[in-house]
């Protein structure tokens, strides 16, 4: 913006003082925004400082979340699915990103043929809904139909297979990898763009110094695709601390097998809108969201404030 | 340009992983397509064989469209989804001509209120928007749905295309503002057409959750007349998780219309996300 609009602009204010077509392009958005988002936002970390005493919303203070944390009903619950989101988070920051930018590495090779398709196919699984991906893998991994078992004798390690979605052990495992076979398509996008936009000149100059290949690739590309690594790792937080969808599809509500598989939003669906003999329960919910909240809005500033602004960032 | 100096070996490893991940990632969905149309028998005794003229059936789609009313899911979704998207894409672009073209007092506060959306997921209120639908008596409709995907997708529209707005050139809205164009004019005759890769760009990004959520249409949406896809092929198949014809039938109708969009829209989508989504 030059010096000449700015006082363009200020001779425009002076001369109609309200312009309303400026309210008029934001209004629509900013109501229906506030309405349904940011206003029950505020209103579900309202709640959660509320509790019904004799048939009466009453203000409890933070006696909610002393409930969650504290009490033998609530806290076994909340803690287990608390670890088990956190391992869920995990196995997609080891599985997922790595392979993500494995697979990204390898289609941004110029010249490469096929990487369309490649690309293409690749991509498939993360269009497909959860409750598409829950049922194959469900069927796939099921000992009735057999289709496991079979690959694994292939390769001489059927005595490993076991039913491992029915499994309290291997449950959790199983799930966050399906989650990966999914999702991986996210970074492995962002990260092939971030690749592509490495601009010519600075391969050629690691050429000519002999930097090549493997070396190319760790000392050149990966510092240079770091922040879109940390947009991938802040995006897969936010995704995983809020997941549900797969989990409800493969394991129903009570995220079985004995609620190994149990994470915040499994948690928060029980709790809020009841299941089979258990009644919902408002203000539990609440503070189950206002927890949630609290976790990834920590993530987020982390992100912004700490990483984001570290990573240093080169201009082409 | 870059010279390719791969030698053959590797670029032979290179073709050997992403095949391999290829296969990986397809596989699973044509075994569910291919075993949709076989016989009961056949799934289970060659489910990696291709239907033949005698294991051929389509028993399990005739179970599908008898028992379930995929044809009402389908309506129910792409209502919906279009006129979401719809609304999206008008208020979005509203307020990014806003945030973008006038200077005003707070335009920054509120480029950061709308943002907020972007990171903080939606879901996390619905105790409260659940509470505000049974108020509004909005349950079991689809203007709950669509009001929700709405607000969803609103702050990523709003980020992207105000991006994107900041490129028109100034001279041409001046240029039209001398010949007597109101703003509005300006906005819908000037701005939008020039915007238009940016607009379908949105409009993918917010289909795809849109389409495929579960968590909504459950907690808002349940009623049989209301179902989407997504909640209708989980509920379907739940109930018929034994007759595996009717459930590897009802999940290749769910994939179909995915996949038919994605072959049309692939270019479009991976472009977009390839030039628009890293800064």
């Amino acid at each position: 913006m030059s010096s000449a609009t700015m006082s363009e602009d200020s001779i425009q204010t002076l001369a109609r003082p309200k312009r309303w077509h400026i309210l008029v392009f934001l209004l629509p958005a900013f109501i229906i925004y506030s309405a349904v988002m940011i206003l029950p936002l505020v209103e579900t970390l309202r709640l959660s400082l509320f509790n019904t005493v004799d048939g009466q919303s009453t203000f409890v203070g933070l006696a909610n979340f002393q409930v969650l944390f504290g009490e033998e009903r609530w806290a076994a619950d909340f803690w287990r699915a608390l670890k088990n989101n956190f391992i869920f988070f995990a196995i997609h920051m080891l599985v997922q990103n790595p392979v993500g930018i494995a697979l990204a590495a390898m289609l941004s090779i110029p010249k490469l043929r096929l990487a369309t398709f490649y690309r293409t196919a690749i991509f498939l699984p993360t269009l497909l809904s959860f409750v598409i991906v829950g049922f194959i893998w469900k069927l796939i991994l099921s000992p009735i139909w057999g289709i496991t078992p079979f690959f694994m004798d292939l390769v001489g390690l059927k005595s490993f297979f076991a039913p491992w979605l029915g499994k309290p052990g291997s449950a959790l495992i199983a799930v966050s990898l399906i989650s990966v076979w999914q999702n991986i398509g996210i970074p492995m996008m962002l990260i092939y763009a971030a690749l592509l936009n490495i601009p010519d000149e600075v391969i050629e100059a690691a050429e000519c110094d002999g930097v090549t290949g493997w070396s190319q690739f760790w000392k050149i590309k990966l510092p240079l695709v770091l922040p879109a690594i940390g947009m991938v790792s802040i995006l897969t937080f936010v995704g995983n601390f809020n997941a549900f969808d797969l989990i409800y599809t493969v394991q129903g509500a009570l995220a079985g097998p004995d609620g190994s598989t149990d994470i915040l939003g499994t948690l928060l669906y029980r709790t809020f809108f009841g299941f089979q003999l258990q009644l919902g329960d408002r203000s539990m919910g609440a503070t189950i969201a206002t927890v949630m909240f609290l976790i990834i809005l920590a993530g987020v500033s982390l992100y912004l404030f700490g990483i984001q602004r570290r990573v240093r960032r080169y201009q082409f | 340009m870059s010279k390719a100096r791969v030698s053959p070996l590797r670029s032979g490893f290179v073709h050997l992983a992403l095949a391999g991940y290829t296969v990986i990632a397809l596989f699973p969905v044509l075994l569910t397509i291919l075993n949709s149309f076989k016989d009961r028998n056949a799934i289970f005794r060659t489910p990696l064989a291709p239907p033949t003229a005698n294991t051929f059936s389509l028993v399990g789609y005739e179970t599908v469209l008898k028992q379930g009313d995929f044809v009402g899911y389908f309506q129910n979704s792409l209502i919906v989804t279009v006129v979401s998207i719809f609304f999206v894409l008008l208020f979005g672009a509203m307020a990014a001509f806003a945030l973008s073209e006038y200077r005003f007092k707070g335009n920054t506060m509120m480029g950061l209120y709308l943002a907020i959306g972007i990171m903080i997921p939606i879901r996390l209120g619905t105790v409260a928007i659940l509470q505000g639908m049974v108020a509004a008596g909005l349950v079991n409709t689809l203007t709950a749905l669509i009001l929700v995907y709405t607000a969803q997708g609103l702050p990523l529209a709003i980020f992207i295309l105000s991006e994107f707005m900041r490129t028109v050139s100034d001279d041409l809205k001046n240029a039209g503002r001398i010949d007597g164009l109101s703003e509005y004019a300006i906005f819908f005759r000037l701005v939008l057409p020039l915007v238009k890769p940016a607009m379908a760009t949105v409009a993918v990004f917010t289909m795809i959750p849109i389409w495929n959520d579960l968590w909504f249409p459950l907690i808002l949406a349940p009623g049989e007349t209301t179902k989407t896809v997504t909640l209708g092929s989980q509920v379907f198949i739940g109930q018929f998780v034994t007759n595996w014809n009717a459930v590897l039938s009802a999940l290749s109708l769910a994939i179909f219309p995915v996949l038919v969009l994605y072959v049309i829209f692939s270019r479009q989508l991976i472009r977009g996300i390839t030039a628009g989504a890293v800064k």
